[in-house]
């Protein structure tokens, strides 16, 4: 019976991807009609940065990454909210260890890289962010229990960091009368850099923190579930 | 054109098969899996038909859509991937103090499991199991969470 649906669910699905198939290919063969992309590049000059990417992220739709940050942070929340973080991993071996030693740096420098990178070339504060919370996952799993991440408090205020620093620039903006995330044509550059690398530390922090999977301070709290139980078998 | 179709064709082909993943498997992280990989494939899709193979550069808004749609991806992973693990735990302890209620009306407290020809004839009726009376072979989950309480 159930592997009689699964079939049937397979067969129907099968039906469903030839379809949009079909779709995609009857699109491609048509001629490209009007697209945003020529509205994007008309005006690529006065956004501040020359990689069209970046300017739709932070330029064009910029309440679309102000709201991205603010789903990021409620996922972190959401997170801290179910209680403390389980404890952490043995300590690895010199090898590992050694390995680790390197990597993180290099993961933090190739970061600041790729926020500076993003204003021309493909990169931005989510790649680097993104690389920063992958040194923190390496940290952890190398024995590291906090992650490389600070104490309570300053963790707090280094996730809302990116949300924050955006919209105290948007608010600042539309109080100097330019509308919301409106920005000043000279000055687009400086702020979009100063928005990217806030919201770089503050996704590296949040991703770092979501991995490490709880509420930090009170931290190794429940050792015990793990642990007790394989000590019963 | 063939690069756009070939790249945004094992898109939805990769949205099929999260899809029917998702419908079919029950284990929530199963699911969870399927899910990213169905999300996967209409990324896919959205970066393929940025491009149309001609002279125009590629449409820099489906890319930018794209970033915005794996950061919520992963926000969201991570939050069912606290969840799950949360669920988990509240079942594991949930057994465990089914397993330490049922010990603890029996007459003696928890010893190790005995083999048959070790056990100690006790007060109670033979229809009466307790876990101490369950060799390891025992163990079932039938016997360890039985329908109908016994006694």
């Amino acid at each position: 019976m159930k592997r009689d649906l699964a079939l049937l669910l397979g067969i129907l699905l099968a039906l469903l991807a030839a379809l949009l198939l079909w779709a995609l290919h009857a699109t491609l063969a048509l001629e490209p009609g009007p697209r945003l992309a020529e509205l994007a590049s008309a005006r690529l000059e006065e956004t501040g940065v020359s990689n069209p990417v970046t300017a739709v992220l932070l330029n064009y739709r910029a309440y679309d990454t102000l709201l991205e940050l603010a789903v990021l942070l409620a996922a972190l929340l959401g997170i801290w909210s179910l209680g403390p973080a389980p404890a952490g991993y043995q300590r690895s071996g010199p090898a590992l260890a050694a390995l680790v030693d390197w990597i993180v740096p290099l993961a933090i420098l190739a970061g600041g890289y790729l926020l500076w990178v993003g204003g021309h070339a493909p990169g931005g504060a989510f790649q680097a962010g993104a690389l920063l919370g992958a040194a923190g996952v390496i940290l952890r799993l190398s024995g590291e229990p906090s992650a490389g991440l600070p104490g309570e408090p300053a963790q707090r205020w280094l996730v809302v960091l990116g949300a924050g620093v955006f919209a105290v620039v948007g608010g600042g903006l539309l109080a100097s009368g330019f509308g919301f995330l409106t920005y000043p044509p000279g000055q687009a550059k400086w702020l979009i850099l100063l928005i990217e690398s806030a919201a770089t530390v503050a996704i590296g922090v949040t991703l770092t923190a979501a991995y490490v999977g709880g509420r930090p301070g009170s931290g190794t709290a429940h050792n015990g579930t793990g642990q007790s139980r394989t000590v019963q078998r | 054109m063939s690069a756009q179709f070939l790249y945004g064709g094992a898109g939805i082909l990769l949205f099929a098969l999260g899809l029917w993943s998702l419908l079919v498997h029950e284990a929530l992280l199963r699911k969870l899996i399927a899910i990213n990989i169905a999300g996967g494939g209409v990324f896919h899709v959205f970066i393929a038909i940025a491009y149309r193979g001609d002279t125009a550069p590629p449409d820099p808004v489906p890319h930018a859509l794209v970033l915005t749609g794996i950061v919520v991806a992963v926000s969201a992973t991570a939050l069912v991937l606290a969840l799950h693990r949360r669920l988990e735990q509240a079942e594991e302890s949930a057994a465990d103090a089914e397993g330490r209620s049922e010990s603890a009306s029996a007459s003696s407290a928890a010893p190790p499991p005995r083999t048959p020809t070790e056990r100690t004839p006790t007060e109670r009726t033979p229809t009466e199991l307790t876990p101490a009376d369950l060799t390891p072979a025992d163990l079932t989950p039938e016997t360890l969470h039985p329908e109908t309480p016994h006694g």
